[in-house]
């Protein structure tokens, strides 16, 4: 692990790109020949290298969608977290994004309709929960 | 052409089938030799495979680490304003360790811990203090904790890697299975910590805060005095009952020292409390809801044991009951920014307390309501 290779934690290599690509065009040249194969009646050729192409176009497209999920993975979150600003006379509510420096229970700049102090009353983070089966 | 014709030179097309023709011995030479291959190297290509797993969560866990000395080292800059740079002070700090005290003899040895804990603390604020002239209390306090969490990150992917290069070195297989079996927990909770970063960077309330929460909650608008160590006390009427609502300092990132904070107004009193009530996050189990909020007895409170003994010799000294409400969340929740879930369950938590002051106190009790927990972006 040394520093150098910090960077192949972010970025595909170029090697795999290249036999992605490689496999990519061969998989796809044997596609065009089984079309020349099957106009010239050679239908188990065709047949052959229909299924070779279909493979290989298969198998590096997977192999780069999986190299590209990896590196999306590695990306490390920052949720939205929202301020929730509160006048505690007239009750008039404000939510904004988080600001350095903002704390529950905080007071904060004057209300905009009596002009008495806001108080922050709520700072968090809303979470999408992906719908789950319930045991 | 009927049906049964079709079918039987169908069977013929394909019994007849061989697409190699005479070549057909090389695909049954090929079949053996894989055979054959599998016997005698079979566990160690599942070695290869295992330490091929592990390798892949070790580059995420070297990114997770750099992108955490980062981010301390940019919020120092930011805050800090040093005169020099502060990457080497830093990158000295995430290698600090500290030695647990030695127990062979149990005897007082949670004082010994406590010792080091304070030595660990004061060793740190003034690390913070130095790297980071600039930042006033609760700024200083949000930066020891955005470099604890760097260090945690930092130690978990030293220790992951000695297990990988000691497996590769050693071609043990039980080496490389354990660390590959428990590799996923770890993963959980690195990127637990790589989410706690930036909110404690930013001053973010964390997950683990709800029992600071809750007793900031009850405490609002009631006037607030420092108790030994880090905390505040407020004085709140809850029905018909005098509340002692105790909490650590905030809104810097703080848990304090709540042991200290009870005994001292247990002693202020004369051991006339009616009930301690301590509301804490707790960890859930996978399948329970997130938010639920839970009650029971005992002291609850995480961290290395020194608070919940200091708490337990003190009620047993005055027979005080003690009762628990507690916040459940799971590691990854407790460390990042407070989801909204647990924030709505303070309420919920509120409630309960109420109901637990009515049922085990009567009116003109005295009752200590503690909440533990990261303080980090509550104030009070």
């Amino acid at each position: 692990m040394s520093k150098a290779s910090s960077s192949a934690t972010t970025k595909i290599s170029s090697f795999v790109l290249m036999i992605i690509f490689i496999t990519l065009a061969l998989s796809l040249t044997a596609l065009i020949l089984s079309i020349n194969a099957f106009t010239y009646g050679e239908q188990v050729v065709a047949g052959y290298l229909l299924l070779i192409g279909f493979l290989g176009v298969a198998l590096s497209t997977y192999v780069l969608l999986q190299t590209r999920k990896r590196i999306l993975r590695l990306r490390i979150e920052t949720p939205a977290i929202t301020t929730t600003i509160e006048c505690k006379k007239c009750g008039f509510k404000n939510v904004r994004e988080f600001q350095r420096g903002d704390y529950v229970f905080k007071e904060v700049e004057p209300c905009k309709k009596c002009n008495d102090k806001m108080l922050i009353t709520a700072i968090y983070k809303e979470v999408k929960e992906k719908e789950r089966l319930s045991l | 052409m009927n049906d049964s014709v079709v079918m039987s030179s169908l069977q013929n097309q394909i019994t007849q089938f061989d697409p190699l023709g005479e070549y057909s011995w090389i695909l049954n030479l090929l079949f053996y030799v894989v055979f054959i291959v599998f016997i005698f190297y079979g566990q160690r290509i599942q070695m290869y495979v295992m330490l091929r797993e592990v390798e892949g969560s070790l580059y995420k866990l070297k990114y997770i680490k750099d992108e955490g000395r980062k981010i301390a080292i940019e919020t120092i800059k930011e805050i800090g304003k040093p005169q020099t740079d502060p990457t080497s002070s830093v990158d000295r700090f995430l290698e600090y360790f500290t030695i647990s005290p030695q127990s062979l003899d149990p005897a007082g040895v949670v004082w010994k811990l406590e010792h080091v804990l304070d030595v660990r603390e004061t060793r740190f604020e003034d690390e913070v203090k130095l790297i980071a002239p600039a930042a006033d209390e609760t700024q200083a306090n949000n930066l020891e904790n955005t470099l604890e969490a760097a260090m945690a990150l930092n130690y978990i992917y030293k220790v992951i890697r000695h297990y990988y290069l000691l497996g590769k070195k050693t071609l043990s297989l039980y080496i490389i299975m354990q660390i590959q079996m428990i590799l996923p927990l770890v993963m959980r909770e690195a990127e637990a910590y790589a989410s706690a970063l930036k909110a404690f960077a930013y001053g973010q309330p964390i997950g683990d805060g709800a029992g600071a929460l809750v007793a900031a909650k009850l405490m609002h608008g009631y006037e607030a005095k420092k108790v030994p160590k880090d905390c505040v006390v407020a004085t709140v009427p809850i029905e018909g009952r005098t509340t002692y609502v105790i909490k650590a300092e905030g809104p810097g990132g703080n848990v304090g020292k709540p042991g200290d904070a009870i005994k001292t107004i247990i002693d202020e009193n004369e051991g006339k409390i009616a009930t301690i009530i301590m509301v804490d996050a707790a960890l859930k189990l996978e399948g329970e809801e997130l938010g639920e909020v839970a009650e029971g007895v005992g002291a609850a409170i995480g961290g290395p044991g020194v608070d919940q003994f200091k708490i337990e010799e003190s009620i047993l000294k005055h027979r005080i009951p003690i009762n628990a409400v507690i916040v459940k969340e799971d590691i990854g929740d407790a460390v990042s920014p407070m989801r909204k879930e647990i924030f709505d369950s303070a309420d919920k938590a509120i409630e309960r307390i109420k109901q637990v002051i009515i049922e085990r106190t009567k009116e003109g009790d005295k009752v200590i309501i503690a909440g533990a927990g990261n303080t980090i972006g509550i104030g009070q």
